[in-house]
C-alpha cells in the first residue's frame, strides 16, 4: 500500500517534470482541454441558468392558481372540438364566486376574470407599443406575483365603476417617465386618457419570450368599454386555498363551472382548467432535449481535446521507451509503468480543466455583469462536474498508450535508440 | 590505456565463492525473425557463485546479449531451468520478474541509462522507490551508496552536468543501492574513454573485494581479464569456461 503511494508521488513527480520540460507542446495539448471543458461548462452553466428561468417563469405562474380556458395548454390535435367551445366571459367569474361561497369547505378561495389584448400606451408624444394591456377585477390582487412599486390596485368600487385608473409595468413606466413618478398622471391607452395608480416592481420574462414589465392593469369594465371582449374571449383565474390539494381544488372548479355552464351529465367539458405543473410537463421534454443536444455537441469538442492528450501520451511512450526499458530493469512493474503514463496525461487534463474552469467562472461574471438578466448561475457542482470530467478525459484519452507502455518487453526497450 | 591484467606470476586477491546464486541448466533460446527461427542459446549450462567476479565473452551472434538478458531476469528462456537463489525463475511473469530484478540485481548499462531531468541522488533512489522504501530511508541509502562511489560532493547535479565516468559510477551506486545479489554489468566502459574506463574497473575490483558478486559482458579481452573467472560463448554454447589467477 505504502508503495502505491510511493509510486503515486513519483509518478507525479515525473509528470510535473516532464510538463516542464516540453511547455509548448503541453501548452498546446492542454488547450484542446482548456477549449472543451469551457465549452461544456459554459454549456452546463446555460442549461442551468435556463433551468432557474423556467423555474421562476413557472414561480410567476402560480403555483396555487388554476386558469379556466378555451384552450388547454401545449399543442392538440384535434383542434375542432375546441374550436367551437363558447368563450369564456367575465359574468362566469361572478357565477364561480357565487357557487365557491355557498360550497362549505371549498378548496377554491376567489375566481378573477381576466381579458386581455396588445396595445399602445401615449404621454403627449411619447408612445409605447405592444404593452399587454387587460383588463380584471380588484380579487387580482389576491393572485398576482408581483409586487407593487409604488401605488396600489384599483378597488372594488373602482373596478365596478369602470373608473379610468390603471397600474402600469416597470418598462413602460421607465419608457414615458423616466427619472419622475407617474402616480396621478394620465396616459392614453386606446386614445382614452387612464391615471396612473400603481406602478408594478419589475419581473423580467417570460420563459424569455415576453416582458412581464410591458403590462397595463385596467378595471375590466373600463377595460371591456374600450376593447369588448375580442374573439379570444377572456380567461379566469381561480386561487386555491390549499396548493397540496391542487388535484381535488382543479376537480371541484371543474364542477363548478359545469354548473355555471348549465352542462348535462354525460356532457363534454366545454372548457379547460389548465395549471402550471400541466404546463410543466410541457416544458420539461423540451428542456431535457436542449440540454442533451447542447452536451452532444460541447462534448465533441472535449473529445478532440482527449485526441490530443491520447496523441501526445503515444509520443511520450514512443520518445522515453529506452527510460521505460531502464525503469522496467530497475524493478518497476507494469502497474507502475501504467501510473506513470495515466498520471502524466490526467496532470495535462486537470491543468487545463483547472484552467478552462476559471475561464468559464470569468465568462459567467462578464455574462452576468453585461446581461444582468441572463440567467447565468456558475454552481460549486460544477467545478467538481468538470474536475471528474478533466480526469475521466485523462484517463481514458491516456489508458491506451499507457497500457502499451506498461506491456513493453524490458529487452526491446532497452535496445531502442 | 588500460594496463594489461596482472600477469599469473603476481598473486590477486581470491574471494572463496560462497552459496550458489544463480543455477543454468540446458537453457536454450528461440528467436523468431521472420521466417527465421534463429537459435540464440542452444543449451546452456552455467553455475554462479556468490563473491564470483565473472566476466561472459563472445563475438556478436554468440549469444552474449540474450544469456545476459536471461541472467538479467529481462527474458525468460524458451526451455530449460534457470534457478535463481533457489528460485526457479524461467516461467515467473513479467512482475514477478520485476521483482527479482528489483532485489536481486544490479544492472549497469554501457549508456548509464540516468534519468535526465532527474539528479544522482534521485536516480539512485529509484529502484528503492520500486521496493517501497519510504522517502527518509531511501534518501539517506542513496546519499550513502553514492558517498561509496566518490560522489559524495555531487548528489544534486544532473546527469549532464555530469562527466562519463561520474555518470557511470552514479549508475553503479544505483545497481549497489538495493543491496543485490549480482551485479550485472553490460560493457560498463564501453562509452568511456581508457583513462576513465581504468577508474571504473577499479570501482568493480573495489566492489569484489568488498563482498559483492559481479558479471561483466565484455567483447574487450583487457576488461574480461579484471574477471576472476571467465566464460567464452560461440554459437549458443559456452566455449570454454575457466579460471584467471
Amino acid at each position: 500500500m505504502t508503495r502505491l503511494i510511493y509510486e503515486f508521488t513519483e509518478s507525479f513527480r515525473i509528470a510535473f517534470a516532464q510538463i516542464r520540460a516540453n511547455k509548448m507542446r503541453s501548452v498546446l495539448t492542454a488547450l484542446g482541454v482548456i477549449i472543451g471543458i469551457v465549452a461544456v461548462t459554459l454549456m452546463g452553466t446555460a442549461i442551468h441558468g435556463v433551468d432557474i428561468g423556467f423555474e421562476r417563469s413557472l414561480a410567476m405562474l402560480g403555483e396555487d392558481v388554476l386558469y379556466v380556458q378555451k384552450w388547454p395548454w401545449g399543442p392538440v390535435e384535434d383542434w375542432w372540438n375546441y374550436q367551437n367551445r363558447p368563450k369564456i366571459i367575465p359574468r362566469d367569474a361572478d357565477a364561480l364566486n357565487r357557487i365557491i361561497e355557498s360550497t362549505p369547505n371549498s378548496l377554491l378561495d376567489v375566481a378573477v376574470p381576466l381579458v386581455g389584448t396588445s396595445a399602445a400606451v401615449k404621454v403627449g408624444d411619447y408612445q409605447v407599443s405592444g404593452v399587454y394591456v387587460f383588463g380584471t377585477t380588484a380579487g387580482y390582487a389576491r393572485l398576482m406575483y408581483a409586487d407593487f412599486k409604488e401605488g396600489r390596485l384599483f378597488n372594488d368600487a373602482e373596478s365596478l365603476a369602470a373608473r379610468q385608473v390603471c397600474v402600469l409595468g416597470g418598462d413602460v413606466v421607465d419608457a414615458l417617465f423616466p427619472g419622475r413618478s407617474p402616480i396621478d398622471q394620465t396616459v392614453l391607452i386606446k386614445g382614452q386618457p387612464f391615471t396612473v395608480i400603481g406602478v408594478l416592481e419589475k419581473q423580467g420574462s417570460f420563459l424569455g419570450l415576453f416582458s412581464l414589465d410591458a403590462q397595463a392593469i385596467l378595471p375590466i369594465e373600463a377595460y371591456r368599454k374600450y376593447f369588448g371582449l375580442g374573439w379570444r374571449g377572456a380567461e379566469i383565474r381561480v386561487k386555491v386555498r390549499d396548493k397540496t390539494r391542487l388535484l381535488e381544488a382543479s376537480d371541484e372548479l371543474v364542477g363548478a363551472m359545469r354548473r355555471v355552464r348549465g352542462q348535462l351529465p354525460g356532457e363534454r367539458d366545454n372548457f379547460t382548467v389548465n395549471q402550471q405543473q400541466a404546463f410543466k410537463a410541457q416544458l420539461d421534454p423540451v428542456k431535457s432535449g436542449i440540454a442533451l443536444a447542447g452536451l452532444f455537441i460541447t462534448g465533441l469538442s472535449l473529445f478532440v481535446g482527449a485526441i490530443g492528450i491520447m496523441n501526445i501520451t503515444f509520443v511520450s511512450v514512443k520518445e522515453r521507451t529506452k527510460e521505460i526499458g531502464t525503469r522496467k530493469a530497475l524493478g518497476a512493474r507494469r502497474r507502475t509503468i501504467l501510473l506513470q503514463f495515466l498520471i502524466e496525461a490526467v496532470s495535462i487534463c486537470l491543468i487545463g480543466g483547472v484552467v478552462g474552469l476559471a475561464l468559464t467562472y470569468g465568462a459567467c461574471l462578464g455574462v452576468e455583469h453585461a446581461l444582468p438578466r441572463l440567467p447565468v448561475e456558475f454552481s460549486v457542482n460544477l467545478v467538481f462536474i468538470s474536475m471528474a470530467v478533466s480526469i475521466l478525459t485523462g484517463i481514458v484519452s491516456g489508458f491506451a498508450p499507457a497500457w502499451g507502455a506498461s506491456r513493453l518487453d524490458p529487452v526491446v526497450a532497452l535496445r531502442y535508440e | 590505456m588500460i594496463p594489461p591484467a596482472p600477469s599469473a606470476t603476481q598473486s590477486r586477491f581470491v574471494r572463496p565463492a560462497g552459496d550458489l546464486v544463480i543455477e543454468i541448466e540446458g537453457v536454450t533460446k528461440l528467436y523468431k525473425m521472420g521466417d527465421e527461427i534463429i537459435h540464440a542459446l542452444r543449451g546452456v549450462e552455467l553455475e554462479i557463485r556468490r563473491n564470483e567476479y565473472l566476466a561472459i565473452m563472445g563475438p556478436s551472434g554468440s549469444g552474449k546479449s540474450t544469456l545476459m538478458n536471461m541472467l538479467g531476469c529481462l527474458d525468460t528462456p524458451t526451455a530449460g531451468r534457470y534457478d535463481f537463489n533457489g528460485k526457479n525463475v524461467a516461467h515467473m511473469d513479467d512482475d514477478e520478474l520485476a521483482e527479482i530484478r528489483n532485489r536481486e540485481i544490479g544492472f549497469v548499462f554501457q549508456t548509464f541509462n540516468l534519468l535526465p531531468r532527474s539528479d544522482a541522488l534521485h536516480n539512485v533512489e529509484l529502484p528503492l522507490i520500486y521496493a517501497g522504501q519510504p522517502p527518509h530511508v531511501r534518501r539517506e541509502r542513496a546519499r550513502q551508496v553514492l558517498e561509496n562511489v566518490g560522489l559524495g560532493n555531487r548528489i544534486h547535479h544532473r546527469p549532464n552536468e555530469l562527466s562519463g565516468g561520474q555518470r557511470q559510477r552514479v549508475a553503479i551506486a544505483r545497481a549497489l543501492v538495493n543491496n543485490p545479489s549480482i551485479i550485472l554489468a553490460d560493457e560498463p566502459t564501453g562509452n568511456l574513454d581508457s583513462k576513465t574506463g581504468v577508474e571504473i574497473m577499479a570501482l568493480f575490483e573495489q566492489l569484489y573485494e568488498d563482498g559483492n558478486t559481479i558479471i561483466v559482458v565484455t567483447h574487450e579481452e583487457d576488461i574480461a581479464r579484471h574477471a576472476r573467472r571467465i566464460v567464452r560463448l560461440r554459437d549458443g554454447l559456452i566455449e570454454s569456461d575457466e579460471n584467471v589467477s
